[in-house]
């Protein structure tokens, strides 16, 4: 018999779990941007906790925590360049903060009210909002990519997803499509290991989530999620293989979902506190820190002043989210169309009566 | 009309290929895709050539995944390209619902405006051309309820030219569905000028004064029939082609109703909650007391659609139209 067709998955990583290094960083990592990584691990953690108390106060609707995802969403956001597009999935608030949506824009998101999906920031006009359905964002990243590949400009989609979205057709469908057409585009399955109460093993029996690149004929790989510095290469690398004219690229972030799956959920029901110890041990924030403790960059009186800072940054934001009134009911017309047609001008008139803030 | 101008016949097929060339002519940023449409010019012939003309990037064979399709659509349509995307038969466009419905529809609300999704969907529908089960259905009435979607049927080579632009050219999305019945059924002279017709707007194509019949796609070629045989019997049919299922006129409906006082609807699709019923109970909403007679439909039943021996049985026939115009002619 000939073999006719080899693929191997490589698994990458730097950092170890007590904060020393496995290799040496590549050359484009320097402690400037360890550094400013680290501040916003601390500032997405710090949103985080925020987020979750006003959930549990009534003045945020459901949330998606973060928790233990910081050093992906951070690498994508500070790996990825102005002009790339970002299509994310609801768990990359980090990612979405760097891309240019404000804190409290989110809060606005997650608080019920459209104008939290209309980015204001100046990085971001052409960022996809939020993605609820599961897995349907990776057939919009591929559609963004082939826009850029049809114009041939040199920019790249990076579109995430979690573990269970891996199952679904769309993500193989765009996986496919990406490699027939060998478009620029960036694919991060966040591998957290629970799909709401599902595991990791119940989607898929494959040994790893990075090798549904191989029935695509591209590259994947599985990185450690939890280090920045893994996931910040591998994202360089694949991004620069874009901009290339190189293809895509799927990178497996192996990570560890540290919260319930959104403040709806109570994981205690499906998942053991030994495992989540575990997953504590993992987490990425200590390690980043514990990295730049042992490298003198990093000190208690430094940590004091940014807990203080991004504390202080979270409840500007959410005083700004708390402070914006609703839009007038007639807002749910808006831009249901670029201009509202004629039929619908009767439905338009009776929702303006029934009130709102330009209405009253 | 400039009389030097040869203006040739079309049949719908050739006019949606006329009108795709003209909306890829006047901007680059039409793209066509889906399956088939390249090399093979669609399994309709709608894209015949194009590729040709407009190469490789502009003219996308895409693989055979309609989920896909539909998704990188709206990723186009975000990058302000203008994709115009073939879903090869109507039984196939289930696998881009979700699509359709939770991001082409909703992507400018939920960003406020930022982004839209100036998109098209061509969808070949209905029976009446013997093609095997899954590929004759009319399920017209599950899209018309989606909010932020635009529903539009052409009934004619020159509807299916005009309104087609208009799609293009229209900043939302849109679903267009094309009757195969009429592809090659019938052929009349379209000029390629570039002249698009209204979206959201009906269209009167014969005025009379005695009953309103109202119909869209296909079947306009029935209804238009009976009013033709029913004036030589002296009842003096207006008839109106919907043409844009959604938004629905209900406008130069409710005016016509208004004057004559009967309605007949004629639909291939089911029965119960389509699009004819929505019309019926907008109707009994706002012009009860103009009926002179119950507002009656003429429609596909509430039943899977047979396969092609007995679709006769299930597709409105003149016959049944003519009976149920008489029910209505002759209610006291």
């Amino acid at each position: 018999m000939n073999k006719t067709f080899e693929y191997s998955i490589t698994s990458t990583q730097y950092i170890a779990q007590d904060g020393t290094l496995i290799k040496p960083l590549p050359n484009f990592i320097n402690d400037e941007l360890l550094l400013n990584a680290y501040k916003e691990m601390v500032l997405i953690r710090t949103f985080d906790q925020k987020a979750i108390a006003l959930q549990r106060t009534g003045k945020l609707g459901t949330y998606p925590s973060s928790l233990g995802q910081e050093a992906i969403n951070v690498a994508i956001g500070l790996a990825m360049k102005k002009d790339d597009v970002f299509v994310p999935y609801y768990r990359d608030h980090a990612t979405q903060y760097l891309r240019g949506v404000t804190l409290s824009e989110m809060l606005l998101y997650w608080g019920g009210d459209e104008r939290g999906g209309s980015a204001i920031g100046e990085n971001c006009k052409e960022d996809m909002p939020v993605c609820v359905p599961i897995a349907t964002q990776f057939c919009h990243a591929a559609g963004i990519a082939s826009a850029f590949k049809i114009r041939g400009e040199k920019r790249a989609s990076v579109v995430t997803g979690g573990d269970g979205s891996s199952s679904k057709g769309d993500f193989l469908e765009s996986l496919n499509l990406a490699g027939v057409w060998q478009l620029p585009v960036v694919f991060v399955i966040n591998n957290n290991q629970w799909a709401i109460s599902t595991r990791r093993e119940v989607q898929c029996h494959g040994e790893t989530l990075a090798q549904k690149a191989i029935g695509a004929g591209i590259p994947g790989v599985q990185v450690d999620g939890n280090d920045f510095v893994s996931l910040y290469d591998a994202m360089h690398e694949a991004l620069n293989k874009a901009y290339a004219g190189k293809g895509p690229t799927l990178i497996e972030a192996m990570s560890y979902r540290l919260s319930d799956h959104t403040t709806a959920d109570d994981a205690t029901r499906y998942r053991s506190n030994e495992e989540l110890k575990k997953g504590w041990d993992l987490e990425p924030v200590k390690r980043l820190r514990d990295y730049l403790h042992n490298n003198s960059l990093w000190s208690s009186d430094k940590e004091t002043q940014l807990q203080e800072r991004v504390k202080q940054q979270v409840e500007e934001a959410v005083e700004t989210y708390l402070s914006i009134k609703p839009e007038p009911a007639s807002a749910m017309f808006d831009h249901l169309f670029e201009t509202l047609p004629v039929p619908l001008q009767k439905q338009y008139d009776e929702v303006c009566s029934l009130g709102g803030i330009n209405h009253e | 009309m400039n009389s030097k101008i040869d203006v040739q016949n079309q049949t719908m097929v050739e006019a949606i290929n006329l009108a795709l060339a003209h909306a890829m002519e006047e901007d680059d940023n039409v793209v066509l895709l889906g399956e088939d449409v390249g090399a093979n010019g669609g399994v309709f012939r709608a894209t015949v050539d194009l590729r040709k003309t407009y190469g490789l990037k502009r003219v996308m064979d895409t693989p055979l995944a309609e989920t896909l399709i539909s998704g990188i659509t709206v990723g186009m349509a975000t990058q302000g390209l203008k994709p115009v995307a073939e879903i090869q038969f109507m039984g196939f466009v289930y696998a881009a619902m979700e699509q359709i419905v939770s991001h082409a529809s909703r992507l400018r609300n939920r960003t406020r405006g930022r982004l839209s999704c100036p998109l098209v969907f061509r969808v070949p529908f209905g029976g009446g051309i013997h093609a095997p089960e899954h590929h004759s259905e009319s399920t017209e009435a599950l899209f018309a309820h989606i909010p932020g979607l635009r529903v539009v049927v052409p009934s004619s080579p020159l509807r299916a030219y005009g309104l087609l632009l208009s799609a293009i050219r229209n900043p939302d999305p849109v679903l267009f569905l094309e009757p195969k019945r009429l592809y090659r059924a019938v052929s009349q002279p379209v000029l390629d000028d570039g002249k698009a017709l209204p979206l959201d707007t009906c269209f009167t194509l014969r005025e009379g004064s005695d009953i309103t019949l109202v119909s869209w796609g296909a079947m306009m070629q029935e209804t238009l029939q009976c009013a033709q045989s029913l004036s030589e019997k002296g009842v003096d049919c207006e008839v109106i082609d919907v043409a844009s299922i959604s938004p629905l006129d209900m406008n130069t409906i409710e005016c016509s109703v208004t004057k004559t006082g009967r309605c007949v609807i004629i639909h291939e699709a089911a029965r119960s909650v389509g699009v004819g019923a929505e019309i019926s109970a907008h109707l009994a909403e706002q012009c009860l007391l103009d009926l002179k007679a119950p507002i009656k439909r003429v429609t596909g039943y509430d039943t899977i659609m047979p396969y092609f021996r007995n679709e006769g049985y299930y597709l409105p026939s003149i016959e049944r139209i003519l009976d149920t115009v008489n029910e209505v002619m002759t209610f006291e």
